[in-house]
């Protein structure tokens, strides 16, 4: 019934240059993360401003983010910037698509974290004689930080499966495009991806895993 | 020495002062006594200017706390202030909670910051609780810790808004011997309040509150002793 | 006066690739919610040696890349040699991967209506099943509906991954028309819009949803 041979040697052969493109996987994650946490808190607090173009403009941005494929914001990246003579190369461009969909998303999420804050708490710090920039630095972000920390490990996790998608600009550095080169060689798609995707899932709980130590660690009050 | 002159402060349609005229002195205790939503926990707000005023004159060591070019961040380092729900900084221990405006505002190194710390954290009786966070303490003990922060910005002034008001019955007199203790080492204090005995036993002078105006003020044994006032005597029969 | 090559059939490509997008989220998000129940509901009332294996599969679906999923699923296909079309492969692993998503709803929702309200319905007379349908459901529906509105959403945009099967949805069908008249920003656009204007007003809608009911707790 199933004449169909699986071949897991070469696959495993393969492993090591596997095993280097996830090590490229979870580099774009990473970066992807640092961006868009910084750019997220920006956006959030645009979210809140009085100014009318800070508010177009974040809100903008992260209605665009959540409502449209992140596939999307990666051909937008990778394609359409080269309409204003801008051309990015596919690591790049996945970098740049992902942290846009992160910002996004992670805005939203801060948004509420500093709405759970109370305002006594910004009082509190200005009347020791700090300014607001201090008081938001010093006390409200790190409170924020807390409170959106589980939501921030989703994020991570969504931004190492988003890397998959740089294969369909032509990255072939990642753990994906590894793996679809391997395939194009080979066609033995069935066994390079079934091992691509445990290393995926490995990953993710490594990010899952390390970010409950790291919270157990950093959080202590 | 903080002077207020005529000061007037609405929230929208709500007047909340209407043209409170008042003098504190150098190492004087004045206690404000009133009922809830007299304005006196926002002329509190109102001196060290986390509030705006709309009308009238607020000055403190002689500066105008509502001019525009005034630094409030400096002015601020000048008055320590407390408020009703502590507010202690919930990340860090109750050792950086206090040590961080000195540094960060004041420019102290790590060290200098430290030791001033310990200093007014034993001086408040919390010595034993350096490295403990916040939500380890009781009510009293984080009011206390709040107070020693204020006091680690060597502040001229300390004002203290209804400090007792949040806490548990059994919890309030450890707070109150701390004022106490501040009173009797000559720090100078505005001290709004609900604890009218307290308010007798500590201060110089006494001022009521009624609907935004000061109605009396004088020796503690003159407003609380003996008051003239329909609405003084009204609201101490309330009270006491 | 801005210039485009862009024509009137491939507005009308578009717009078909924009059906075959939302084709595939009804038939993923229908079999995704049917599953999603079913396995929210034994993993919210099961013991844990049931409730750990299907959690451990579920959870598989959603830590490995859609793409993935995607590829192994075809090339899967091909090795037993079933006759079914690339599209019933995109559904059906959607429907999977919504499952997944759909389950931890429908278990959250359910583990969210507090005990002591169930006990208090118990001890009215009701039987499990009363206390299931006439108090847990009702109340889960109310925190489990909103997500599941952004489940959908999700799910609407994820579909442009089956653009790696071979199957001409929005994105797939924007991109031939880049490829032909190399308007790629415009072309995108376009397609963007689209998407937004898909996604966007049912969001709405969810958040709108979300804090009514929120405040009326």
């Amino acid at each position: 019934m199933l004449n169909y041979t699986f071949h897991w040697r070469p696959a495993f052969n393969a492993l090591p240059d596997m095993l280097w493109g996830a090590l490229v996987s979870l580099q774009i994650a990473v970066l992807s993360m640092v961006i868009g946490v910084v750019l997220a808190v920006f956006l959030a607090l645009g979210r809140q401003s009085n100014n009318k173009f800070l508010y177009g403009f974040s809100t903008g941005w992260v209605e665009l983010a959540r409502n449209t494929p992140a596939l999307f914001q990666i051909y937008m990246t990778y394609f359409g910037l080269g309409s204003f003579g801008i051309h990015l190369d596919s690591y790049v461009a996945l970098l740049a698509g992902i942290a846009f969909n992160n910002a996004g998303y992670l805005a939203e999420t801060f948004r509420g974290g500093l709405r759970a804050i109370p305002h006594t708490q910004t009082r509190a710090a200005r009347s020791l004689g700090m300014t607001a920039p201090q008081a938001f630095r010093l006390i409200v972000l790190p409170q924020m930080f807390r409170i959106v920390f589980y939501p921030m490990t989703n994020q991570m996790v969504w931004a190492l499966l988003m890397t998959s998608l740089g294969v369909t600009v032509g990255l072939n550095t990642d753990l994906t495009g590894v793996t679809q080169d391997l395939n194009v060689r080979t066609f033995r798609t069935f066994e390079f991806f079934a091992i691509a995707a445990v290393i995926y899932y490995l990953l993710a709980k490594l990010i899952t895993l390390s970010s409950r130590l790291f919270a157990w660690r950093l959080f202590r009050y | 020495m903080i002077e207020l002159k005529d000061v007037q402060k609405n929230f929208g349609s709500l007047e909340v002062l209407k043209g409170v005229s008042l003098m504190v002195q150098k190492g004087e205790v004045l206690s404000v006594i009133g009922g809830s939503g007299s304005g006196k926990s926002t002329m509190l707000m109102c001196i060290n200017g986390l509030e705006p005023i709309q009308g009238g004159q607020i000055l403190v060591n002689g500066t105008d706390v509502h001019a525009r070019g005034t630094d409030l961040n400096k002015l601020r380092q000048r008055i320590g202030i407390v408020f009703q729900q502590w507010n202690a900084f919930p990340h860090l221990t109750v050792l950086e909670n206090v040590m961080l405006a000195p540094r960060k505002v004041l420019g102290k190194s790590k060290r200098e910051a430290e030791e001033i710390a310990v200093k007014q954290l034993t001086h408040v009786g919390l010595g034993e609780k350096l490295k403990v966070y916040p939500s380890k303490l009781s009510g009293g003990q984080q009011q206390r810790m709040a107070i020693a922060r204020a006091l680690a910005m060597s502040p001229d002034y300390m004002l203290f808004d209804e400090v007792t008001s949040a806490l548990d019955p059994q919890l309030v007199g450890e707070v109150l011997d701390t004022l106490k203790m501040l009173s009797e080492e000559g720090m100078t204090m505005i001290l709004v309040t609900h604890e009218i005995r307290f308010a007798r036993d500590v201060s110089d002078r006494v001022a009521f509150f009624h609907q935004g105006l000061i109605h009396e003020i004088g020796k503690p044994e003159q407003v609380i002793g003996n008051p003239q006032k329909p609405e003084t005597i009204e609201f101490l029969k309330s009270v006491l | 006066m801005f210039e485009t090559s862009l024509t009137w059939n491939d507005t009308i490509f578009l717009l078909q690739g924009a059906g075959t997008t939302l084709t595939i989220t009804f038939w993923a998000v229908l079999g995704g919610t049917i599953l999603g129940m079913l396995f929210g509901l034994i993993r919210a009332t099961s013991p844990w040696w049931v409730n750990a294996p299907i959690g451990f599969v579920l959870d598989i679906l959603r830590s490995v890349p859609l793409l993935i999923q995607f590829v192994l699923a075809n090339s899967f296909k091909s090795i037993l040699k079933l006759q079914v079309s690339a599209f019933t492969v995109g559904c059906v692993v959607l429907a999977l991967y919504t499952a997944a998503y759909c389950a931890e709803i429908v278990r959250g929702g359910i583990l969210a209506v507090p005990p002591t309200t169930r006990r208090a319905a118990r001890s009215l007379g009701m039987t499990y099943t009363q206390d299931l349908t006439n108090i847990v459901f009702p109340m889960a529906l109310r925190v489990a509906l909103p997500s599941w509105i952004g489940l959908t959403l999700g799910v609407m945009k994820d579909t442009a991954l089956v653009l790696w099967i071979g199957i001409v949805e929005l994105l797939r069908a924007s991109q031939v028309i880049v490829t032909r008249i190399q308007e790629p920003l415009f072309v995108l656009s376009i397609a963007g819009l689209i998407y937004f204007l898909m996604s966007f007003p049912i969001a709405r809608l969810g958040a709108r949803l979300e804090k009514r009911w929120r405040e009326n707790d």
